[in-house]
């Protein structure tokens, strides 16, 4: 018996049924409904987080200082000022498995230029920052190594910043004044978007540590220190190598805990995805339980349907039928089902995702593999579930099947 | 004469339970090509035990059964279902069409188990000839709903010949019919004797066993009556 005229007997009999296949399938269309829809929001959102987590640059380790307690009151890392210019110093010239490092200062001021005034982020880094963070300008060029050495006073500008004070006039040359310290704008940095935490990568403006330090905030101490490893395998290397570093540099004995924190990009990624990672994770549970639900709602159909047609079974074996020929029937009837099944749930999940991505402003990625595995899954359901009202067509006794009233 | 069917000391026991019910106890039979025999019988005297066993539906306890040379005992499962599709044809009392299918469909249904596929187009003109065999010709689109019982006992006939059988199996083929429409059957069934084909009929009614040539009388298990019919009907032309 070919496979096209056994679809053709298998499509007419879910069609004599249309309301019971229809609500057959429908445990199979929500269940693969619910999982295309969840991974096109979880991969939307995951895409969101990737860029947001590449645009802080590659292979990248945040040491930050820790945190002091003062009254009760903790001041969050990067507040104790733990970490030293010698530390970046010395991660620099001993760990063989850094690339560039940076240290890193800020403060929020009020910068002005002409009659323009505006409150944003204050910078300090070391001249490597924007290779670190792959950082590109759209005019003009970052600070050296000999700014930092000699605390010039140059600027860089975020976009952000670059539109509050100068609207749509060229920057390039011009005097910012930060805490009244006039600095002289060298580059401006193309847009970065929103951080993984929400806030604007572009409303910042960075200056030479140096120059930070020794002229605005008067600090002797760094908040954090960005390193860039030299491959994402010498990462958790690079990890361990600084961790033991400043330990010994800070004298902290074997026990005690470290007045510092190391967080490498991958941390700082899994992070910002182990929400959605929890919710990917239970939704895909519900979804898993809806398909074998609906699995076990055309197995039970099937066997109903076998019984009613135990008498045809019985007419097709006295012609010739062989029992593979009943069992492949049946098969093909629930694997029809459960398949019809997941091309609906696919249509209904793509268009779920759709609707939530317009209404709700979501980012959603329709994803082919999701979609092939679904349907592939769904089909295998039909096999599964109807293998065992299959077989039970295909042992019937010809004899009885034809007597069956 | 050829036999088609050579039946060797038959025998099927039924385990029930803690009984057996022997309900074939040693039939010795031949039956030759071009035969139309009539088996008759009182219920519960093995006369359906025997025709499914001729059908190769079910398979002899002790003794042989060789359908046509083949010696059904040797066969697989398969291989009965081969020998149902190309060498038997069935006619049954209820007339077993697919409900909600239309006769052609009905008669076309054969086909779809043959070894060698048929186009579309070939199955089609080999059903429609069959149909016309048995004179629904004009039916064909019909479904069994919307035929008489003579009609839908035409149709099964027709399915029963499509696959050009050698031997047609008809279990009380004018049961569920009325003595007018029986003629029709029976005409049909002389009308196919006459091409060649052997027919092999179960019934218990004694005016229906007339149109046969041959007739056995079953009783307990065992063949009572073998006799030639010399005086036998024939349902001519209406």
């Amino acid at each position: 018996m070919r496979m096209l005229m056994t679809l053709r007997v298998a499509a007419r009999a879910l069609r004599r049924n249309k309301l019971r296949s229809a609500l057959t399938t429908l445990g199979i269309i929500i269940g693969v409904g619910a999982v295309i829809a969840m991974v096109n929001i979880g991969g939307g959102a995951k895409a969101q987080v990737e860029a947001q987590v590449a645009s802080l640059g590659q292979n990248v380790i945040l040491i930050f200082s820790g945190s002091f307690t003062r009254g009760g009151a903790h001041s969050g890392w990067g507040g104790a000022g733990t970490l030293t210019v010698e530390d970046a110093q010395a991660i620099a010239r001993e760990v063989p498995a850094v690339l560039y490092v940076s240290p890193e200062v800020r403060t929020v001021a009020q910068v002005a230029t002409g009659n323009q005034n505006w409150n944003t982020q204050v910078l300090g880094t070391g001249a490597d920052y924007f290779e670190i963070r792959q950082w590109a300008f759209t005019a003009g060029t970052g600070f050296t190594e000999q700014d930092v050495r000699a605390a010039t006073k140059v600027a860089v500008i975020g976009q952000t910043t670059a539109q509050q004070l100068f609207g749509s006039a060229h920057p390039l040359g011009e005097i910012v004044r930060i805490k009244n310290m006039p600095f002289v704008v060298i580059g401006v940095l193309a847009p970065k978007g929103l951080s993984m935490m929400g806030s604007d990568q572009d409303d910042v403006i960075v200056i030479p540590y140096t120059s930070a330090m020794k002229r605005i905030t008067g600090a002797t101490t760094l908040r954090s220190i960005m390193v860039q490893a030299k491959s994402p395998a010498l990462l958790p290397t690079a990890e361990e190598q600084i961790t033991a570093l400043l330990r010994q540099r800070h004298r902290i004995t074997a026990g005690k805990e470290d007045d510092f924190m190391v967080r490498n990009q991958q941390e700082i990624a899994e992070m910002a995805t182990a929400t959605s990672k929890v919710m990917t994770t239970l939704l895909g549970a519900i979804a898993s339980v809806s398909l074998i639900v609906g699995g076990i709602g055309i197995m039970n159909i099937m066997l109903v349907s076998v019984t009613e047609r135990t008498r045809e079974i019985g007419i097709r074996l006295a012609v010739g039928a062989r029992r593979r020929d009943i069992l492949l029937q049946f098969l093909i009837e629930a694997v029809t089902l459960s398949s019809l099944g997941g091309l609906i749930g696919i249509g209904v999940g793509i268009a779920t995702s759709q609707i939530l991505a317009r209404v709700m402003n979501w980012p959603t990625i329709i994803s082919w593999p999701a979609i092939l595995g679904a349907f592939l899954f769904s089909g295998a359901v039909g096999v599964f579930f109807g293998f065992y009202p299959a077989r039970k067509a295909a042992r019937l006794d010809p004899i009885e099947a034809l007597r069956y009233e | 004469m050829n036999p088609v069917i050579q039946l060797t000391d038959v025998h099927k026991i039924y385990r029930t339970g803690e009984v057996n019910v022997h309900a074939v106890r040693g039939v010795t039979l031949t039956i030759a090509r071009g035969e139309f025999v009539a088996i008759m019988g009182a219920s519960g005297s093995g006369k359906s035990t025997l025709m499914n066993i001729l059908g190769c539906l079910d398979r002899p306890t002790r003794g042989q059964y060789r359908l046509d040379g083949t010696a059904v005992a040797d066969l697989d499962g398969d291989g009965l279902a081969d020998l149902r599709n190309r060498k038997l044809g069935f006619v049954f009392q209820g007339f077993n069409l697919l409900p909600r299918t239309s006769a052609l469909e009905n008669v076309e249904l054969p086909m779809m188990y043959l070894h060698e596929h048929l186009p579309a187009a070939t199955q089609r003109e080999r059903a429609l000839r069959a149909l016309a065999t048995v004179g629904l010709a004009d039916r064909a689109r019909h479904d069994p709903n919307q035929l008489s019982g003579g009609q839908q006992q035409r149709v099964a006939i027709a399915r029963a010949l499509v696959n050009a059988p050698m031997v047609l199996l008809a279990d009380e083929p004018t049961g569920n019919l009325d003595s007018q429409t029986s003629v029709e059957i029976m005409r049909v069934f002389q009308q196919l004797n006459e091409t060649g084909i052997t027919i092999v009929m179960v019934t218990h009614e004694a005016d229906i066993a007339t149109y046969a040539q041959r007739r056995l009388v079953m009783s307990d298990g065992v063949v009572v009556t073998d006799e030639p019919l010399a005086r036998r009907a024939t349902a001519g032309a209406p």
